[in-house]
């Protein structure tokens, strides 16, 4: 029987053949555990009792959500961290490293293998060919311990993308509009598998933000095949061993087709409290929107093509007095990519307030907290209600070239207008 | 196994920062005091008069977004026997399995705020007492039934040494 990309790499940690349905139990290669879900997945593993972790060197723990510490609770949080880490031999990221996510893919995830993470974006590990999938503390507790777990193999999607994307359209944009089509539960429990012409010019960090925000319409996890452009991410990130070619088999089997024009999308914009809840950045409902924060950052949109594109709609603009840019890159390779070409100069000149590389305001623990009744515009994944830590305000979201198009203006605009 | 109690009715979509606000974030490692502020951005009446044994009866995709088990876990501290919805979002579903608070998925559009419901898990069966209709749900996959059983994927370990298919 043929074989979807998920199925393929299920078999492949099951050791028999499965298909969409079977119930398996798999090999994890890597887990991810971060410091919002951390110290109740080491509670648990203590629980378990069975000594040591399966696999310590694959097993890597993040400081990024609430990082630096803003309370004597979260720090002792980290410090219980730390403490496991350094105890088993697990890897440690620690404060200003970055979000995970981002950490993982360049340094860790691999196409074809299985990454389980205490954290529901975990999914972006999809955008190298590995089935990465976010679960809660004691799946994990369980996957560090035994090494394994239990899954059922989903159902495929398959998102058919062609042609390219026009000027001032961005990934982003893609995965809101397709977060919109679908719904918020509309591909619950499934596989998001993308295929089609236009992957031949999109970029892991592309593919990144795609594969990111599948779990935005419920899916369990959101893959591209790997091809000549993993291979070469791998190769700049020192990786280049860990290429595998993985794609679907002709005559697999999908539960749903999905084709898009890339050529006909516009920039889009997420609006409050849905992330499925999406309209073109020109609808005319939007251009009475003000905007008191814009956040660029996140593990969806802070990497260094983010920061790219959107220090060269600002560069040499004024920010509106009524807004406040806050730029968070994603990691520390990030960070220092940015401070080497100047971009971080950019933001600076333009009135930005730079965080340290992780997770920044985008789970309303801290760094941006908006108050009453206020907007942000954000490059972020999620608009609930009380994301950013205050129910009594509104988040949109949006590519970062819209976010930095409205910026200078305080509005929501469209950055067709400022390319 | 048979549940006896009163419905919460929530709305579609509640996510997990309405369940388990990140405000509260500092307060994940002190569940008793976080407990305090379930589902209070949806209903903030919720934590201070819910009842052992009641259910929450809910829309679609319950559970939405984060992986945070705390969600699951508050609820149960609530003393929420059960979660019903029309849909739930995945991780959340397994989350609850896995600590032991089960997620039964019927039409809870025939659930009225403050019904009386009997639930028989085995059967798949939801009787609402107030209104007199019978509603009837797929059986729960298999191996979440038994961690079910166990009271909870860490028990059901701790029995069988391994997670048997």
């Amino acid at each position: 029987m043929k074989k979807t990309i998920v199925e393929k790499i299920l078999s492949e940690h099951s050791s028999r053949d499965v298909h969409a349905g079977d119930f398996t139990v798999a090999d994890v290669d890597l887990i991810l555990v971060q410091d919002g879900t951390g110290p109740l997945a080491i509670d648990v593993f203590n629980q378990l009792e069975t000594g040591k972790p399966a696999n310590p060197g694959h097993s890597v723990f993040f400081i990024d959500h609430a990082s630096p510490s803003p309370r004597r609770e979260l720090a002792n949080d980290h410090a219980k961290i730390r403490e496991f880490a350094r105890e088993h031999g697990a890897v440690m990221f620690d404060i200003g490293d970055g979000v995970c996510h981002q950490v993982m893919t360049e340094k860790f995830t691999s196409p074809g293998g299985i990454l389980i993470g205490a954290d529901s974006h975990t999914v972006t590990g999809g955008a190298v060919g590995a089935f990465a999938i976010g679960m809660g503390s004691t799946d994990i507790a369980v996957g560090l311990a035994y090494g394994k777990n239990w899954f059922r193999v989903p159902e495929s999607y398959r998102i058919i993308l062609s042609k390219g994307f026009r000027r001032g359209v961005f990934p982003k944009d893609l995965v809101l509009h397709l977060i919109g089509t679908l719904g918020a539960d509309g591909a619950n429990y499934k596989c998001l598998e993308f295929s089609g012409e236009s992957l031949g010019h999109m970029s892991v960090p592309d593919r990144m933000t795609v594969a990111n925000m599948s779990v935005e319409a419920g899916a369990k996890c959101g893959i591209f095949p790997s091809d000549e452009t993993t291979k070469t991410f791998l190769e700049n990130y020192g990786r280049g061993d860990k290429f595998k070619s993985i794609k679907a088999d002709k005559g697999a089997e999908y539960e749903k087709i999905v084709e898009i024009d890339l050529s006909t999308l516009k920039p889009m914009v997420s609006l409050p409290h849905r992330v499925d809840n999406v309209l073109p950045v020109d609808a005319p409902e939007l251009r009475k929107i003000n905007i008191n924060q814009v956040f660029i950052g996140s593990c969806t949109n802070g990497r260094i093509e983010d920061l790219r594109t959107a220090s060269s709609i600002i560069k040499g603009k004024k920010k509106h007095g009524n807004v406040r840019l806050i730029v968070t890159p994603a990691s520390r390779t990030v960070f220092e990519q940015a401070i080497g070409e100047g971009i971080l100069e950019i933001f600076n000149k333009f009135g930005a307030s730079i965080n340290t590389p992780g997770c920044g305001p985008c789970c309303g623990v801290h760094q941006g907290i908006l108050a009453d009744g206020e907007n942000a515009l954000a490059t972020s994944n999620r608009n609930f209600k009380g994301r950013m830590g205050n129910p009594e305000s509104f988040v949109y979201l949006s590519s970062p070239a819209t976010a930095a198009a409205s910026a200078i203006t305080g509005r929501i605009t469209d950055p067709r207008e400022n390319m | 196994m048979k549940l006896t109690g009163k419905a919460w009715q929530f709305s579609d979509n509640i996510s997990t920062d309405l369940i388990c606000p990140g405000r509260y974030y500092h307060l994940r490692s002190d569940l008793n005091k976080l407990a305090k502020h379930v589902l209070e951005d949806a209903r903030s009446e919720f934590a201070a008069s819910v009842s052992k044994g009641d259910f929450i009866a809910a829309g679609v995709n319950f559970g939405l977004g984060s992986s945070r088990e705390h969600a699951p876990i508050i609820i149960k501290m609530a003393g929420i026997s059960a979660v019903l919805a029309k849909s739930c979002a995945r991780i959340f579903y397994r989350n609850s399995f896995n600590i032991g608070l089960p997620v039964i998925l019927c039409d809870t559009g025939k659930i009225g705020d403050g019904d009386k419901l009997n639930i028989d898990i085995e059967k798949g069966e939801v009787q609402n007492c107030s209104t007199g209709e019978t509603l009837h749900f797929s059986p729960i996959p298999k191996i979440m039934a038994k961690f079910l059983e166990e009271g909870g994927l860490i028990p059901y370990l701790k029995k069988y040494g391994d997670i048997k298919i």
